[in-house]
């Protein structure tokens, strides 16, 4: 379970927030929310690891992060701002490698289902560099479908350049996920609906 | 879905690096035909005099692969940093040092062997004998991975700057002399018919060297570089 003790964080000269404590256990939706530049991008950065807090510290069963390490890296799932894609490869392939180095193994035809999920089926052999914002994005989100594995998902706005039915489409799975004893942290701009067993709302820069 | 090793995490990584450089030759190709002008220059500006060139030809060309190796440095992780690609690497399972040497051995694949393949065709212009050629390719060959290692440290420290370029130049250029020194002397020592084993042997110590340490340091930059 990962808990925040008293997390503090600095960007630049800025303080953007101090004395955040949480505690996520299975079934906690971690609804972060506040004005851009809040720190919003920064706490889940620092939820994967990704970005050293200012001050506090962040442990998965009660062991630092940065210690628990590899046990701690293959129970996380990270969706960035990035969508990292290479625009070189095409969907199925984008999806197989990222999977691959995150330490899932899928075959093809499991990419093909999750894109299959995602509405890109027809798109799967286009190189990610000609797909549009959106579809890119949908190809990022494949990845969730395939990582209902790994109980913690860390999602930083999934929800940016998707159209309706992929905005419910993510809900949904993330409901599932929720519902399964998983836990998601993510922000959004968008009002989202999720139930979840536990909703722990963080207004950041209140 | 099964959770995957290290080694199948390893081969992940340089098949879906020599993979991109596939579909995009022209930047494999920059570095490579960067190096054959470079070299090919020398022969034109100096003259025809064989005994010049004979004793000039294994500098130019190790001056010219390690400017060319430098040249496609910039390249090893910029593009990963861009599209989040390196962040992944950075929360796989997996040692990230491992990764890294995956990714630089792919690297190294597309950039270093190319050199290494061309090279003795470039050192018959300098009137090199098959001996001296065979020297040099074995100097390259041990020599030129080194280069990927040590240039990726640097990679790793300039991510993301402004005008990182140039800084890169002044971070490597420097780590690169000893290299240099022995990669070039140990054809120069064919030439002077003293053998070269001692000087291969000691590019070699280097290469094995850096494995052991540039990825680990590499890694370290990494994760300073994209916080």
């Amino acid at each position: 379970m990962l808990s925040a003790n008293d997390l503090e964080c600095v960007r630049g000269e800025r303080r953007l927030f101090s004395g955040l404590n949480f505690a996520m256990q299975p079934g906690t939706l971690l609804a972060v929310r506040g004005v851009n530049g809040s720190g919003k991008t920064s706490l889940l950065r620092m939820m994967c690891g990704l970005l050293t807090p200012a001050a506090g510290t962040l442990n998965w069963n009660d062991r630092e992060i940065g210690k628990a390490g590899e046990e701690f890296r293959s129970n996380l799932l990270y969706l960035g701002h990035l969508n990292g894609l290479k625009d070189e490869l095409n969907a199925a392939e984008n999806l197989r490698l990222s999977l691959h180095i995150a330490g899932i193994a899928v075959d093809e035809a499991q990419a093909v289902a999750a894109l299959d999920w995602s509405g890109l089926r027809e798109r799967r052999h286009q190189p990610c560099g000609t797909l549009s914002q959106g579809q890119r994005r949908r190809v990022a989100l494949a990845r969730l479908k395939l990582s209902q594995s790994r109980p913690l998902w860390i999602l930083d706005e999934p929800f940016t350049a998707l159209d309706v039915a992929s905005v419910e489409r993510t809900r949904d799975l993330i409901v599932d996920h929720l519902a399964g004893g998983g836990m998601v942290a993510l922000t959004t701009h968008q009002e989202v609906p999720i139930t979840a067993p536990t909703t722990l709302p963080i207004e950041l820069g209140a | 879905m099964n959770n995957t090793s290290l080694i199948d995490c390893m081969t992940t990584v340089i098949a879906r690096d020599l993979r991109i450089a596939l579909r995009r030759r022209a930047d494999v190709m920059t570095s490579l035909i960067f190096f054959v002008i470079a070299v090919s220059l020398f022969p034109l500006g100096i003259g025809a005099d064989p005994v010049l060139l004979r004793t000039l030809g294994p500098g130019v060309v190790w001056v010219a692969a390690l400017l060319a190796c430098m040249l496609a440095l910039a390249r090893l992780f910029a593009s990963d940093h861009a599209d989040g690609t390196l962040e992944q690497l950075v929360l796989s399972p997996q040692p990230l040092s491992m990764l890294v040497l995956a990714k630089t051995a792919a690297h190294w694949l597309t950039t270093g062997l190319p050199l290494v393949i061309i090279a003795p065709v470039l050192g018959l212009q300098f009137g090199l004998d098959s001996e001296a050629l065979l020297i040099l390719i074995a100097s390259l060959l041990l020599g030129t991975p080194t280069l990927s290692l040590i240039g990726g440290i640097g990679a790793a420290l300039t991510l993301g700057l402004p005008g990182g370029g140039a800084l890169l130049a002044l971070l490597v250029l420097p780590l690169y002399i000893p290299v240099l020194i022995f990669g070039a002397g140990a054809v120069e020592a064919t030439a002077a018919a003293l053998g070269a084993t001692a000087h291969l042997s000691i590019l070699g110590a280097l290469l094995l060297g850096t494995i052991v340490f540039a990825p680990w340091a590499t890694a370290l930059a990494l994760k300073i570089a994209i916080e």
